[in-house]
């Protein structure tokens, strides 16, 4: 069926997101809060997390070009980005982020900048990801959220 | 819906519970909101600390608690905590996607009840009604008290403590709601809270007066005997004693009534009965300096009590077992009551009224507290209290101290770390040692003791430490200044003949500041009839006491002060 077949990529796309380490348990708490009131709440989340990172990605970039760096400020950008990204899960770019944070506290320039790069890859990465999970659920329409695992 | 409570509905609570989250990440203030209307709440949500304030203040009944995040591009998180906390005495909990120990410290140190590691988890949401249901709870076992009171003076001479102390089941929130009902009443009579509580606001004016009424009634003769509590206690419940009828009579304020009296005295007698906890608990005296343990600021208090015994002739004792001020296990029962106490009486707004309305004369410090104290409350605003803090140590304000109030009153905010609680220990300590007696020991004291929590603050203010120190001298005080506040709380507790409990947490964030330096020159200046120095250095303490309370806890002790003539009040 043509249904379960689509539940069943879903699943799937999902499941591996989590096997390859892209997400984490914050991701499924999102799913929890799904309801009634809010069928598209995780979607709705992840948009609203990838429309305020790039903006913070922005402040950090400038800040790179910088010189000499300002690692305080620096680091406050990425402690932001860091809370910003995991709050929908984003377990890769988290990882990247801390590294980033290292780095800023160590003075490194060289390695923040090197991070950095890391950090915009993984965002980006994991954007596309959820892109394409999303149309997946979008089109299996309201019904799909319930086949979530708890 | 109810006069003096906050939660909306108490049948159902803490289903619509009253949330307020501030973030400046929407992404996790949309997640928050969802998770605490899950939780049954009802949520605002704020991305601005300021916003957030200008909503608080604007209605101080209209949450029952914050719920903000430490980063914050316009004002840091742990300051919002502060003021929240100060100004409005509502549970904050904080929430960083740090959890790095210092930070937690720091949460927990500027009066953080709770401090949540993003992501936050649904099951932490879900308890925070815990907070509000523990800090109501011990304002119900205040307002109960008078129940009991008046129960227990007519049945027998036996006051237990415990059973007040312990009232904090579901019980008690329907008593509670009698009580409301009741206060209600007195409200109307008494316009003095701007905040919605059913209780009077205890101006120092008023507290001046219940003072004198209980000193009238006849703590002087008790107190040479016996530091015991209870015997205090029996004194106050018992009918010939000092009761709260008698005290209203004395008073001759027509708008007050039994009840409202009835519980000042309850408040302190519970403060009292906390600090007789926490005495047993102190052991030790030695007062290290080092504020990160536990010790540091019981000792400083021990060695108070201790002398206190001694000195009882000079009044100011209080059955100083507080003295003892233990700070070590102030533990969290204490803080949530004392603080209750403490913040109650700074309400912001209406104090302002009711304090510079009147200390007790006393001398120049002390008038010195009006002012400051008004200078205080309008230091209240935000960020506040640190400007205003360091901005003055003048002789003037006294309460430039204010900002050590205001930490102070964080620190007894504190709830649940044990040694922070030593800075609010001390708080709770309000004991105050006779300057006299505890000159001497002052100066081993404590000064420092003040908890790490305390060490955090020193940035924010002029730590004067105490005015005794300066006065006997200078020692103390230098040892004192780093510790600044909360050292300067202390011995302006140990010096002085607590009052009142709660005054003594306020009077220590006070004494800390600008009160050495206005209770020095007073002292100088105003012999009291008590022990030079001493005495006015209790009379000043008095009356910072008298200004921090507004709730009121008047004790007996102020007995003492009543001999203290406080008469130049230089307002």
């Amino acid at each position: 069926m043509e249904s379960n077949h689509l539940q069943r990529q879903i699943a799937y796309t999902r499941k591996s997101l989590f096997d390859q380490g892209f997400l984490d348990e914050q991701f499924i708490q999102l799913e929890d809060l799904e309801d009634d009131a809010n069928p598209n709440f995780v979607e709705e989340v992840v948009t609203l997390f990838y429309r305020d990172s790039t903006r913070l990605i922005l402040n950090i970039e400038q800040a790179l070009e910088k010189s000499p760096l300002d690692f305080t400020k620096l680091d406050n950008y990425m402690h932001q980005f860091k809370g910003s990204s995991s709050s929908i899960g984003a377990r890769k770019v988290k990882i990247e982020c801390t590294q980033f944070r290292e780095y800023c506290k160590a003075g490194n320039a060289e390695g923040c900048t090197r991070t950095f790069q890391q950090v915009k890859k993984e965002h980006a990465a994991l954007r596309k990801k959820l892109e394409a999970y999303f149309q997946l659920v979008r089109q299996a329409g309201p019904a799909e959220t319930a086949s979530h695992s708890k | 819906m109810e006069n003096g409570f906050s939660s909306p509905r108490t049948d159902i609570f803490p289903a619509g519970l009253r949330v307020l989250v501030v973030d400046d990440d929407l992404t996790w203030l949309k997640i928050l909101e969802k998770m605490l209307k899950k939780c049954s709440y009802e949520v605002t949500t704020c991305c601005l600390a300021r916003d957030a304030l200008d909503m608080l203040r604007e209605r101080k009944d209209r949450f029952d608690i914050v719920v903000s995040d430490v980063n914050m591009p316009d004002m840091d998180g742990f300051k919002l905590l502060e003021q929240v906390g100060l100004e409005m005495d509502l549970p904050v909990i904080m929430m960083s996607v740090d959890g790095e120990t210092s930070r937690v410290m720091k949460g927990v140190q500027h009066g953080a009840c709770d401090y949540l590691l993003k992501p936050v988890r649904m099951k932490e949401l879900r308890n925070i009604w815990q907070h509000v249901f523990r800090k109501k709870i011990h304002e119900v076992k205040d307002i109960e008290g008078i129940e009991d009171i008046q129960m227990m003076r007519n049945e027998s001479d036996e006051f237990d403590d415990g059973y007040l102390l312990s009232g904090g089941d579901m019980s008690s929130v329907k008593k509670r709601k009698d009580l409301e009902n009741r206060e209600h009443d007195d409200q109307e009579f008494c316009d003095h809270s701007g905040v919605k509580k059913a209780r009077v606001l205890w101006s120092v004016d008023l507290h001046q007066k219940f003072v004198n009424a209980v000193n009238q009634i006849g703590f002087d003769s008790e107190y040479q005997s016996s530091f015991l509590f209870n015997s205090l206690i029996r004194r106050f419940s018992t009918k010939n004693e000092v009761g709260p009828k008698k005290i209203l009579d004395l008073m001759n304020v027509p708008w007050l009534t039994r009840e409202n009296v009835a519980s000042h005295l309850q408040k302190y007698r519970l403060y009292w009965s906390r600090l007789q906890k926490q005495n047993e608990s102190v052991t030790s005296f030695a007062g290290t300096p080092d504020f990160s343990s536990k010790d540091p600021p019981g000792s400083f208090g021990l060695q108070s009590s201790i002398n206190m015994h001694q000195n009882n002739a000079v009044n100011s004792n209080f059955g100083y077992s507080g003295n003892k001020i233990l700070v070590e296990d102030v533990g969290p029962r204490i803080h949530e009551g004392d603080l209750e106490g403490i913040v109650s009486f700074l309400p912001v707004a209406e104090p302002k009224k009711a304090l510079r309305g009147h200390v007790p004369d006393p001398q120049k410090t002390s008038s010195s507290s009006p002012m400051g104290l008004t200078h205080y409350l309008k230091s209240m605003g935000p960020d506040v209290n640190y400007a205003s803090f360091k901005a003055t140590v003048p002789n003037q304000h006294p309460w430039s101290g204010e900002a050590s109030a205001m930490q102070f009153k964080q620190q007894l905010k504190q709830e649940h770390e044990p040694y922070l609680l030593l800075g609010d220990g001390y708080t709770h300590l309000p004991l105050p040692i006779p300057n006299h007696i505890q000159v001497h020991h002052l100066m081993p004291a404590p000064s420092i003791y003040p908890r790490t929590s305390i060490t955090e603050r020193d940035e924010s203010g002029p730590i004067e430490v105490q005015p005794f120190c300066t006065e006997y001298r200078s020692n103390h005080i230098t040892s004192l200044s780093p510790v600044g506040r909360t050292i300067g709380s202390f011995s302006v507790e140990a010096d002085r003949q607590i009052i009142y409990p709660q005054a003594l947490e306020a009077i220590s964030t006070i004494t800390c500041c600008d009160f050495n330096q206005n209770f020095v020159n007073n002292l100088e200046s105003d012999q009291q009839n008590l022990i030079p120095g001493s005495e006015s250095a209790l009379a000043s303490l008095q009356e910072d006491l008298q200004l921090f309370l507004l709730q009121g806890y008047g004790y007996a002790e102020n007995i003492e002060l009543q001999n203290i003539e406080f008469s130049d009040c230089e307002d």
